[in-house]
């Protein structure tokens, strides 16, 4: 006997068929031998500051991808609307995306409104859709501006959850820059003095954590001014090798000028005999990397 | 769901492993709260109030995923709005009671939070209740959150009919003291609401002016 099937209707809230498919998708291609791209996450350190004049929000700027770094630059402080900017940690696109979308539908909203936006009206329109994703949308942000209410400063978490306060680090490198915080933060603080707070909090970030590094950018912004510091620290200059002159000596350098005349060198080998007059044993040394 | 790379509180759902009570005295009720969110093994806010404001004599505590709890106090508290608007009048406790047990009823499988709701209204004073999971009870105490079973104990033997205004907002704070003390998830500061046919009173209570008891 044919079995039946009721044609359910479509229960409101999110539609998880994708997810079934991508997890029968991931199985076929394992059954080959090759695995589905991972998310680019941007293992990082962020954080903010409530100061006297406004707040001050911090990222470090680098992107990984499993193991290796993605991006040395990437920019982790994204634009919502003229006076509120916001940080975000977790998958690079999700937080990219979030951002975007929230940013053109507070846009839209300022327009009807006739009025500057709100930090709580953005908090409120991020909270809503993180909440309605239960999650699966990876984007941990540090929201920050300066509304006619003043400066404020929220940390927004992948479930929808959020909290409003003085000073908030996220990240992998969060516990890191909190411990800058818990140590130095005093309320109503002058702005270079929190530049500086900031400023350290990331390095902390950068230096003590894998998924953290290259240089640290900052935001500050105050009633009608944004700083946009891109970068405002390189904490992590790429070296060079000795000085160039002596480096090509070493290297040898492969350019020559046009009409250089090529000869070849005639190389003779000589046989030495090698005596072992004394042996030391070397001390062990393991070092891991 | 986010993936393994990177300490696990990153992608752990952050909880309010949390103390919440609330008790009902002749006039009004005392709420209470620790103040401790953590994802994980991390403290991801030391100082948040889990006493939520649904309307201005009721007041809700939150215990259970931080993400759930505020998202449930936030639509009752704008339901509550369009129906005390519609009444044109405060709302009543068991109203709000009422809201937020249907959102916890319909939405059981998904939610992990438990509201405690407790205010003061002018038919039936000062009420408490209890919402878990879905059910509905008015009680004269409620305690609720991880920190809550160590407490048991104590409050059963602690509690008596007929306390006034003083000896609630002490049963409530050395309520919270010991929980804090002897809960990994509970800790911070203290919140303490009171609220009467007057006034509503918020006062916290900082973590080294909490009364101590033995070994502390």
């Amino acid at each position: 006997m044919a079995t039946l099937t009721v044609n359910r209707a479509a229960l409101g809230g999110f539609s998880f068929e994708n997810c079934k498919r991508n997890a029968l998708l991931e199985g076929e291609a394992n059954k080959v031998g090759c695995s589905l791209p991972s998310a680019r996450k941007t293992g990082t350190t962020i954080c903010g500051v409530v100061f006297k004049d406004g707040v001050i929000l911090g990222a470090d700027t680098r992107a990984t991808e499993g193991m290796v770094v993605a991006d040395k630059n990437c920019s982790k402080i994204h634009y919502i609307s003229p006076n509120i900017y916001c940080c975000g940690a977790g998958t690079a696109a999700d937080t990219e995306m979030t951002t975007q979308i929230i940013s053109s539908n507070l846009e839209l909203h300022s327009l009807s409104t006739g009025r500057l936006p709100r930090v709580a009206t953005a908090n409120r329109m991020l909270k809503q859709m993180l909440f309605r994703y239960q999650g699966y949308i990876g984007a941990a942000l540090v929201l920050g501006g300066v509304d006619c209410n003043g400066p404020h400063l929220y940390s927004i978490y992948p479930h929808g959850s959020t909290d409003k306060l003085p000073y908030v680090t996220m990240g992998s490198g969060s516990l890191a820059a909190m411990a800058v915080f818990e140590d130095r933060y005093k309320p109503d603080m002058e702005e270079e003095a929190a530049k500086q707070l900031v400023r350290d909090a990331i390095a902390a970030g950068i230096f003590n954590d894998l998924g953290s590094g290259s240089n640290i950018d900052l935001c500050v912004i105050t009633k009608g001014k944004v700083d946009y510091l891109r970068p405002h620290d390189e904490a992590n200059k790429k070296g060079v090798r000795v000085n160039e002159a002596e480096a090509l000596k070493l290297t040898g350098d492969y350019k020559y000028k046009r009409g250089t005349t090529g000869y070849s060198l005639l190389i003779t080998h000589r046989r030495h005999d090698v005596f072992i007059s004394s042996m030391e044993m070397m001390s062990e040394v393991t070092c891991v990397l | 769901m986010l993936d393994g790379t990177g300490p696990e509180w990153l992608s752990e759902e952050v909880k309010t492993g949390t103390t919440i009570i609330a008790i009902e005295y002749n006039g009004g009720v005392v709420l209470g709260s620790d103040s401790r969110v953590s994802a994980g093994a991390s403290v991801v806010n030391r100082v948040m109030n889990k006493l939520s404001p649904l309307h201005d004599k009721i007041y809700c505590a939150l215990s259970g995923s931080a993400a759930d709890a505020q998202t449930i106090a936030e639509m009752v508290n704008y339901q509550l709005d369009v129906h005390s608007m519609e009444i044109g009048e405060d709302p009543q406790v068991r109203s709000a009671a009422t809201l937020v047990k249907n959102i916890s009823y319909k939405y059981k499988e998904e939610l992990s939070a438990h509201l405690i709701v407790a205010g003061w209204d002018r038919r039936d004073g000062g009420q408490v209740f209890a919402t878990l999971k879905g059910l509905i009870t008015r009680q004269p105490f409620a305690v609720g959150g991880s920190g809550s079973s160590y407490v048991y104990g104590f409050v059963d033997a602690e509690y008596r009919r007929g306390m006034n205004k003083e000896d609630c907002q002490q049963f409530v704070v050395n309520t919270l003291s010991l929980a804090m003390s002897r809960d990994g998830s509970s800790g911070g500061v203290a919140y303490i609401v009171t609220i009467d046919e007057h006034s509503t009173e918020e006062k916290v209570i900082l973590g080294n002016d909490l009364p101590t008891f033995f070994d502390q």
